[in-house]
């Protein structure tokens, strides 16, 4: 049976931590010059060009993109095939406190919600764990800020409500977190499964590249639909008005109750880091 | 673009209005919200504060830690918002700026109105750009809150919009 050592699932988790919150993806970066490009008001485009500019000195000179070095999320899919002789939550954990020890990122994780005592290392993680084929380790790696987590928000719609529900909902958010969340924004969308499930994809769905589509017809519309009517919004970069106010839609769905439409918008700001590595 | 010197002479503050991009340098103080509670405990207990605010600068922001030979890690403005609760009580104390990112509350509105204060908006998640316009910074309070302490800071030519004028208008459209 295939394995792999701890060392080497920490020093890889070291790895992405630090990366990702240095090197924003080529991709967004691509998307951000695009609605640069786009943008007819000047202090938009004012406004794109320090966001693009800050990208390239991060790069150059391995300071954070941005000083929220977020919770540490963690998207694991364990091949069955593959034997781990350690415990894995732990050699996680691990990677992300050496990462956020040795990168310099800042520690954002207080151990209670009310007690508010930081735990110096950005541990625990939030870490989701599937079984799949095979025997390799995939890991997936996001560091989520809380100003555009805090904008997130979640509705138990019933099925009457429909699409034009869904379409309302997510509009009536997007309002709400206005500037807050650091716009130009990516929309995770989880659209059924029951309250956790629905939370759950519609975070994983900000981990698909940015320039795929959903495989799902219906998803893909509704993508296509609200990229369409959140650009309309004139929100903007920063809020400060602008026709770049999300540079993707991503919209996961999954099966559900018949008398239930959940549906839960996770909102990402344009700091859009996240890595992964298949080990 | 005008550069604007910190602190903030009144009849500059005042000749500010909504929208006008600027440049700010000079020396400011950096505090979020645990070092605003610390700061609104110490005014209720009738405690001295760690630095006067008499006129002076508060900068929303929790930077990532320097590295050595460097001078600050990223330093990006935090949320506004949540300072809306104890901006009031400091401004009622003389703290005359504040610069953070996005909107603020109607109750921060009427408050900076009455003292005829002002709000800056810097972008959010450039602090990597920013720290590059950082030339000093000292530990002033709270080390125990550690990249949320209160530190002075020196800036030169720091980007910034007039968020909410000392009249009470604002750019922002949500
Ligand atoms: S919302 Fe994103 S870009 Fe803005 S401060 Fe938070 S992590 Fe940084």
């Amino acid at each position: 049976m295939r394995t792999i050592s701890k060392d080497r699932l920490i020093s890889e988790m070291e790895r992405l931590v630090v990366e990702a919150a240095t090197v924003l993806d080529d991709k967004v970066v691509a998307c951000l010059r695009n609605g640069q490009g786009q943008e007819p008001g000047e202090r938009a485009r004012h406004i794109l060009g320090e966001i693009l500019e800050n990208q390239a000195i991060a790069r150059t000179t391995s300071i954070p993109i941005c000083q929220d070095t977020g919770v540490a999320v963690v998207f694991v899919e364990l091949g069955r095939d593959l034997h781990l002789d350690f415990d894995l939550t732990e050699a996680l954990n691990e990677g992300v406190r050496r990462g956020y020890q040795n990168g310099y990122l800042r520690k954002s994780v207080v151990r209670h919600p009310l007690d508010r005592v930081n735990t110096k290392d950005n541990t625990p993680a939030v870490i989701h764990l599937s079984l799949v084929p095979g025997d390799r380790l995939r890991i997936r790696f996001a560091p989520k800020g809380a100003g555009s987590e805090n904008m997130s928000r979640l509705a138990m719609l019933t099925p009457a409500d429909g699409i034009e529900g869904i379409v309302r909902f997510v509009l009536e958010t997007v309002k709400l977190a206005g500037g807050k969340a650091c716009p130009p924004i990516i929309l995770g969308i989880g659209i059924g499964g029951n309250f956790e499930k629905c939370a759950l994809i519609a975070k994983e769905a900000l981990f698909r590249e940015v320039d795929d589509r959903a495989e799902n017809p219906i998803d893909r519309a509704l993508e296509e639909r609200l990229f369409e009517e959140v650009n309309k919004l004139g929100i903007g970069p920063m809020g400060l008005s602008g026709v770049t106010t999300c540079l993707a839609v991503k919209v996961n769905s999954a099966a559900c109750h018949i008398a239930s439409l959940p549906v839960a918008v996770n909102i990402q700001c344009h700091a859009a880091r996240h890595k992964e590595t298949v080990l | 673009m005008r550069n604007l010197l910190l602190p903030l002479s009144e009849s500059v503050r005042l000749s500010l209005r909504a929208g006008d991009e600027v440049t700010l340098s000079g020396d400011l103080y950096t505090g979020r919200d645990a070092a605003h509670k610390l700061m609104v405990q110490a005014l209720e207990k009738g405690e001295p504060l760690p630095f006067p605010l008499n006129g002076e600068t508060i900068y929303y922001t929790g930077p990532t830690p320097a590295k050595p030979g460097q001078i600050i890690g990223s330093c990006g403005p935090t949320s506004s918002y949540r300072m809306d609760p104890y901006s009031p009580i400091l401004m009622k104390h003389g703290l005359k700026v504040m610069i953070g990112k996005g909107p603020r509350s109607e109750a921060f509105r009427r408050s900076l109105v009455e003292n005829r204060a002002v709000y800056l908006d810097v972008t959010g998640g450039i602090g990597a750009l920013l720290s590059q316009r950082v030339k000093a910074m000292e530990l002033i309070a709270y080390p125990w809150l550690e990249s949320e302490a209160i530190y002075r800071l020196r800036i030169e030519n720091f980007p910034a919009i007039v968020a909410y004028d000392s009249a009470g208008n604002d750019v922002f459209t949500f």
